[in-house]
C-alpha cells in the first residue's frame, strides 16, 4: 500500500522549500508546503480506505536498520486501527493547520528573512517526524520520529529567534524533553534486555509472560518519556512557554499532535500497562493531579494563549486519565475531541491576536463579538466542545473517561468533574473577556481575518460540534483494547454536565453580569491568588532545586575545577615543562664553535667511558 | 732489528690528536682551529695505517688516501670561507664569529 509514501511526502516539501525555498515565491512555498501535506492526507484515505476493516495491523518492511547477531530492529511501519485514528488526525488536522498558516504568515517578512519558507519547512518535516511515530512498528522507529517532533518543537518553539523569551522557551522544552527522552531510553534497554526485540508484535505477544515487577518498571520508565512529551506533572513547565512560537504551532504541535504523542505510545504499550496494575496507578494519579493543577492555573491567566496552553495540559491530564485507569479508547477519543477544539481553540486565538494586530492580553480586549463576528461564532464550538456540553465533541470524550474512572476510583471521578467545572469556567472566562463587554484596547483597524484562515476554522468548528457524535472511537478501537464493563450512568454524566454549566455560569456572573466581581474576589483571596497567578511557583521551584545547582555546580566543579584545574592543568602543565627544560637546553646552543666543541668531546669521552664500564674493550 | 712496536705509532697518534683537539679548543684564531683540524685528520691517518699494517690489509691504505682527499678539499674550502670571513669581518677571532646564534 505505500505507507512510505504518507510520511515521505511532507519530507519531500521539506527538502524542496528548506533548499530552494529563498528563491520562491509566498505562492509556490505554499504549493509545496500544503500540497505535500494534502496529498499526504489524501494517500492516507486511500490507504485506510483499501485495507478493509484493519481488525489485524497490516506490516510493510522496508530494511533492516541494525542487526546485531540474533537481534535485528526493522525500518517496519505498520497500520492498525489506532494508528489508522492517528493518521487521520495528524494528517487532517494538519493539512487545516497548514491552510490556515498561509492566511497567518502572511506578514512573515522583516527582521525574520525568510521566515515564510522556514516557517513551512520546519511545519513539513515536523509532519514526517510525527507520521513517522504514528507508523513506526517498533519501539526505535517509534524513537526517530518522537525525537523529530521534539527537534521541530523546539525550531518552531524558537522561530522568532531574534528574541530571547523565544530561544530560552525552545531550550527549556528541548532539555524538559531530553529528562523524559532518558526514562524512553531506559524503557527501551529494558525491554530489549526482557524481550530481546524491539518490535511492537513480538514484545506485546511475549508481555503476558514477563514478570510484573519488570512491567512495572518498563511501563514506569516509558511513563517518564510520555509524561515529558505530554506535558504531565513533573515535566509539563515547558508546553506554556512553548507558545512563544507563531499560534499556527501551538496549535498543530502543541495541542493537536506532538503532545499526544505520549498518550499514543501508553496507549499503543497497552499489552504491558495491562499487567502492570501499579504502573497505571501512577498514570491515573498523575494525570488527574495534571488536569487538575493546570486547570486551576489556567483561571488567572491573562495571556489568551496561556490560558489555552495550560487548558491543553489539563485535557492532556485527562487523556492520562483515561489510559490510565484501563479506558485507551477513551483516552484516544478525547485525544480526537481535544485535537479538534483545542486546534480551534488555539486558531480562533491566533485569528483574535492577528486581527488585534498582536494583542495578547485579554484585558486589552472585549467586545470583539460584534467586531468580529466569524471567529466569535467557530470559536463558540469549541467553547461549548470543552466545557462538555452534550451533545457537542467534548462530552462525549470526557464523559467517557469520567465514567472509567468512577468506575477505577471514585475519587478520580469527583476530581475530574470538579476540574470539567474549573475547565468551563477558565475557557468561559476568555471567553467573556475577550468576546463580550466593551473594547478595552487601543487598535482602531480591527479586521476579520481572511478567508484562507476563517475556513480551517470553519471547519473545525463543525467538528467540534459533531465530531464526538460522528467519530465513534471507542466502537471502533472496541476490538484493539481489552474491554471495560460497559455501564451508562446518567446521574454521573448529568453531574459531570452540571459541572461544566455551572462553570460557565459562575464565569458569566463574575465577568459579564458583575464585572467588578473577579477583581475582588482575587483581592479577599489575596495569598491564594498569588499563588495561583504565579503558577504555584513551580518554575521558581524547579530553578531553585534544579537549574541552579546544576549551573553553580557546574560552573564551581566541572569549569573552575575539572576544565580549569585539571584538563587545561594538564595541558597548560606539559607545555611549561616542555619550556623549562628548552630555556635548560637552550644555553647549549650558544653559537661558539669552541663550546660545541667541547661538548663533542665531553660526549664521546663519555660513550668511550661508558662502554668500557659497560664490559671493557677487546 | 727490533720493529718499532705498534703501540708506539698509536700513543704517537693520540697524542697527535690530543695536541688537535687541545688546540681547537683554546686557539681562538681561526687559521689555528683550522690547522688544529688538520693535526687531528693527520692523527687519524697515522692510526689507519697502523692497523693497517698491522693486520697486513691494505684498506687503511685506501682510507687515509680518502682522508687526505677530503682534508685537501676541506682545505680548499675552507680557507676561502676564512678569506672571505676575514672580508667581511676584519677579524679572525673565532668567539667574534657568532651570527648564527640568533
Amino acid at each position: 500500500m505505500q505507507l512510505w509514501l504518507i510520511p515521505l511526502l511532507p519530507l519531500a516539501g521539506f527538502a524542496i522549500n528548506g533548499l530552494f525555498g529563498r528563491r520562491f515565491s509566498k505562492g509556490l512555498v505554499n504549493v509545496f508546503a500544503i500540497g505535500s501535506v494534502v496529498l499526504s492526507f489524501a494517500w492516507v484515505l486511500k490507504t485506510i480506505a483499501g485495507l478493509g476493516d484493519l481488525n489485524t495491523a497490516y506490516v510493510e518492511h522496508y530494511f533492516t536498520w541494525i542487526q546485531s547477531g540474533p537481534f535485528t530492529i526493522n525500518w517496519d511501519f505498520a497500520v492498525d486501527r489506532l494508528t489508522a485514528v492517528m493518521l487521520l488526525v495528524v494528517t487532517g488536522i494538519g493539512s487545516l493547520i497548514h491552510i490556515y498558516s498561509i492566511g497567518y504568515m502572511a506578514h512573515e517578512h522583516g527582521p525574520h528573512h525568510g521566515g515564510y519558507y522556514r516557517f513551512f519547512a520546519y511545519l513539513n518535516l515536523f509532519m514526517f517526524f510525527m507520521l513517522t511515530l504514528v507508523l513506526a512498528a517498533n519501539f526505535l522507529v517509534l524513537f526517530v520520529g518522537w525525537e523529530g517532533v521534539g527537534l521541530c518543537s523546539y525550531l518552531l518553539i524558537g522561530f522568532y529567534f531574534d528574541k530571547k523569551f523565544a530561544t530560552d522557551a525552545g531550550n527549556k522544552a528541548f532539555i524538559v524533553n531530553r529528562i523524559g527522552d532518558f526514562g524512553f531510553s531506559l524503557a527501551m534497554f529494558y525491554i530489549v534486555k526482557t524481550f530481546a526485540s524491539l518490535d511492537f508484535s513480538t514484545v506485546f505477544a511475549k508481555a503476558a509472560g514477563a514478570p510484573e515487577s519488570t512491567l512495572t518498571l518498563i511501563g514506569l520508565l516509558l511513563m517518564v518519556g510520555a509524561a515529558g512529551k505530554s506535558a504531565q506533572i513533573p515535566l509539563y513547565v515547558w508546553l506554556p512557554d512553548a507558545m512563544a512560537g507563531p499560534t499556527p504551532v501551538s496549535a498543530l504541535i502543541h495541542a493537536a499532535t506532538m503532545v499526544t504523542a505520549g498518550v499514543y505510545m501508553t496507549a499503543r504499550s497497552f499489552p504491558i500497562y495491562t499487567h502492570a496494575p501499579v504502573a497505571m496507578e501512577v498514570i491515573a494519579v498523575i494525570g488527574i493531579a495534571t488536569a487538575f493543577f493546570a486547570a486551576t492555573i489556567g483561571i488567572t491567566q491573562n495571556d489568551i494563549k496561556k490560558v489555552f496552553a495550560y487548558s491543553t495540559v489539563s485535557q492532556l491530564g485527562y487523556m492520562f486519565v483515561g489510559v490510565g485507569v484501563g479506558a485507551f479508547s477513551a483516552g484516544i477519543y478525547h485525544l480526537v475531541t481535544h485535537a479538534f477544539f483545542k486546534a480551534l481553540l488555539f486558531l480562533g486565538a491566533g485569528s483574535v491576536i492577528h486581527s488585534l494586530s498582536g494583542e495578547q492580553d485579554l484585558r486589552n480586549m472585549g467586545g470583539l463579538r460584534s467586531k468580529i463576528p466569524w471567529t466569535f461564532w467557530t470559536m463558540v464550538c469549541a467553547w461549548v466542545a470543552i466545557s462538555g456540553i452534550p451533545p457537542f465533541a467534548g462530552f462525549f470524550s470526557k464523559d467517557a473517561i469520567l465514567l472509567a474512572a468512577y468506575h477505577y476510583a471514585p475519587w478520580i471521578y469527583w476530581l475530574g468533574t470538579l476540574t470539567a467545572g474549573i475547565t468551563a469556567f477558565y475557557v468561559s472566562r476568555a471567553m467573556f473577556l475577550a468576546f463580550f463587554g466593551s473594547y478595552r484596547g487601543h487598535e482602531h483597524h480591527i479586521h476579520e481575518s481572511p478567508a484562507v484562515m476563517m475556513v480551517p476554522l470553519t471547519i473545525l468548528g463543525l467538528l467540534s460540534l459533531v465530531g464526538g457524535y460522528l467519530f465513534k472511537i471507542p466502537v471502533f478501537l472496541g476490538s484493539l483494547f481489552p474491554a471495560l464493563e460497559e455501564s451508562e450512568d446518567f446521574t454521573l454524566m448529568a453531574i459531570s454536565v452540571a459541572a461544566g454549566l455551572l462553570g460557565i455560569l459562575i464565569a458569566y456572573m463574575m465577568y459579564v453580569a458583575k464585572p467588578g466581581m473577579a477583581d475582588s474576589l482575587a483581592a479577599s483571596l489575596k495569598g491564594l491568588y498569588t499563588l495561583v497567578y504565579n503558577k504555584y511557583f513551580v518554575d521558581e521551584i524547579y530553578g531553585a532545586a534544579v537549574v541552579s545547582p546544576v549551573v553553580n555546580g557546574s560552573r564551581a566543579v566541572l569549569w573552575k575545577g575539572v576544565d580549569v584545574e585539571v584538563i587545561d592543568g594538564a595541558a597548560n602543565g606539559i607545555a611549561s615543562r616542555a619550556q623549562d627544560v628548552g630555556s635548560v637546553l637552550r644555553r647549549l646552543q650558544s653559537g661558539n664553535i669552541r663550546s660545541y666543541a667541547a661538548w663533542v668531546l665531553f660526549g664521546s669521552v663519555m660513550v668511550i667511558v661508558a662502554l668500557g664500564m659497560a664490559g671493557g674493550f677487546r | 732489528m727490533t720493529e718499532v712496536p705498534i703501540s708506539w705509532y698509536l700513543t704517537l697518534s693520540a697524542i697527535l690528536f690530543a695536541l688537535g683537539v687541545a688546540g681547537f679548543l683554546f686557539r681562538r684564531s681561526i687559521i689555528t682551529v683550522f690547522m688544529s683540524i688538520e693535526l687531528m685528520l693527520n692523527a687519524v691517518n697515522l692510526s689507519f695505517i697502523t692497523f693497517s699494517y698491522q693486520f697486513k690489509q691494505v684498506n687503511g691504505h685506501l682510507f687515509a688516501f680518502f682522508v687526505m682527499v677530503v682534508a685537501a678539499a676541506e682545505a680548499a674550502v675552507g680557507l676561502a670561507i676564512i678569506l672571505n670571513i676575514f672580508k667581511n669581518r676584519a677579524t679572525l677571532n673565532i668567539d667574534e664569529i657568532d651570527s648564527m646564534k640568533n
